[in-house]
């Protein structure tokens, strides 16, 4: 015999529904049901104050297209790469001293070689970092070849070609703090291939070196852009990105052919 | 109400129907108040905003002081070859701060160009007017070369090869006592026509002087 689906039950009439407790009216529950309990109780008293259960479901249970696959992941990728920096970043920044009369490279000499774990959280900053440039590659071609940077979706397109500068910017300004003879002389061309900019390139390049030569707050100029000013716009800027692909949805792959309505229905059932 | 409103309805009132407003009111309290507090924010922001721009952008409008410093005494160049010296360009920063400079007493034989005239002494930069890397002279060749990108100069610190766009800069040079001193940096363009410093890359042939325009922090 074929399996019927389940019908959902019929609406009960209000007067015949069970009233629902008072708060408080429950009075005091078991004690160990109420502890097994403990996380429902603190997430629900939370829910109940600020709806956040809605966004994040929102957010979380979205319907994907048939046929995603693994290179729909690269996003997700990227944003770890980009969490695991900032992370790292931080406890990095608990030893850094941006101090160029020596104290930079020596507070890297120190991490590197003295601080518990201190070469392996540099390497994760370091090696990460090239990480994250190459996912952000990746999942730029992943989007471009799946065409998913066609309407609605331009505004994501041009959010995600920020991201990909701030990236740079950020590779750019930590390349100098390790302040050794490569991380100097590689600012010094950075900077002044950035000066080639017709009209604005020599001020761009005034302002980042904060005077005409490299100076005395050079490499802290580097390090404020580095540690606070960019962190802040991409992490704004990922917030937009993640906002419009939960909002307009992801695209199915270009090999994918297009169903009919009545297909779909029936896929449903 | 007057015959004057009554003839007049203002488009602002009556037909929106705000309420508590006078009749023929053009600027209503709620306008009023409305632009007041956009104005009051408007002018808080900037009084955050402005501040700290003009604080991140201020360098590039101060100039820093010019300096003289000692290299050596005029016995130690002469005036076929060059000598290296360590110039501060920044104080205060140790290493970074320095750069070298390769002098050589003004010849009248080799110095022919008109813009050397009264020169005492020729003051190359090392810094390669391609992307700033620190060339050497290299005596066998009588060249000053780049160990970055292949760029060649000549005794001049003109370009005989590769990507630079310009000679190699100058120092400033006098003659103190015995002492030989540098001072500030100045640019050069193929001719040797002096101009305020630029940074490495851009052109002073051409259009290049007003498409890498003086900056205000690095005039002399």
């Amino acid at each position: 015999m074929p399996k019927l689906p389940k019908l959902p039950a019929p609406p009960l009439p209000s007067a015949l529904k069970e009233r629902p407790p008072r708060p408080g009216e429950n009075g005091a529950a078991d004690p160990i049901e109420a502890a097994q309990e403990a996380g429902i109780t603190v997430v629900d008293w939370i829910d109940e104050r600020t709806s956040l259960s809605g966004a994040a479901r929102w957010m979380m249970f979205r319907k994907v297209p048939k046929g995603t696959n693994w290179f729909y992941t690269l996003g997700s990728a990227t944003m770890f790469a980009f969490l695991s920096q900032a992370v790292t970043g931080v406890f990095l920044a608990m030893y850094y001293r941006p101090d160029p009369t020596g104290g930079a490279y020596e507070s890297i000499r120190y991490v590197t070689n003295d601080v518990f774990l201190g070469q392996f959280v540099r390497g994760m900053h370091k090696w990460g970092s090239s990480v994250m440039v190459i996912l952000v590659f990746l999942h730029m071609g992943r989007t471009f070849f799946f065409g998913a940077y066609k309407y609605p979706r331009e505004l994501n397109w041009v959010i995600g070609v920020v991201l990909l500068i701030l990236t740079m910017v950020m590779s750019f300004t930590g390349y100098l703090l390790p302040f050794d003879q490569r991380a100097y002389w590689a600012t010094i061309v950075g900077v002044n291939i950035n000066g080639t900019g017709p009209l604005i390139g020599p001020y761009l390049s005034d302002f980042l070196r904060g005077g005409p030569e490299f100076g005395a707050t050079t490499l802290s100029r580097f390090y404020a852009i580095h540690m606070l000013l960019v962190p802040g716009l991409i992490a704004a800027m990922i917030g937009a990105h993640l906002y419009l692909v939960a909002k307009l949805g992801t695209t199915a792959p270009p090999w994918t052919k297009a169903q009919k309505p009545a297909e779909l229905r029936k896929a449903e059932v | 109400m007057s015959d004057k409103h009554a003839k007049h309805q203002s488009k602002y009132t009556v037909d929106r129907m705000i309420p508590g407003a006078f009749d023929g009111e053009t600027v209503t309290r709620r306008r009023f108040m409305t632009g007041t507090v956009h104005t009051a924010g408007a002018i808080s922001a900037g009084a955050f905003a402005l501040p700290a721009i003009a604080f991140a952008l201020g360098p590039i409008f101060k100039a820093p002081p010019h300096r003289w410093e000692t290299v050596g005494t005029i016995d130690m160049f002469t005036d076929t070859n060059y000598t290296p010296v360590v110039l501060t360009t920044t104080p205060g920063i140790g290493e970074v701060g320095k750069t070298t400079v390769y002098v050589r007493k003004f010849n009248p034989e080799i110095d022919t160009d008109a813009y050397d005239r009264g020169t005492p002494y020729i003051a190359i930069s090392n810094r390669c007017a391609h992307l700033g890397c620190p060339v050497r002279w290299v005596d066998a060749a009588e060249r000053f070369i780049c160990p970055c990108h292949g760029g060649v100069y000549d005794l001049l610190g003109k370009r005989v090869g590769g990507p630079p766009v310009r000679p190699l800069d100058r120092f400033y040079s006098r003659v103190v006592g015995e002492d030989v001193q540098l001072g500030p940096r100045f640019s050069v363009n193929s001719e040797l026509r002096r101009f305020s410093p630029r940074d490495p890359g851009e052109p002073l042939d051409g259009l290049g002087q007003y498409l890498y325009p003086s900056r205000p922090d690095a005039r002399i």
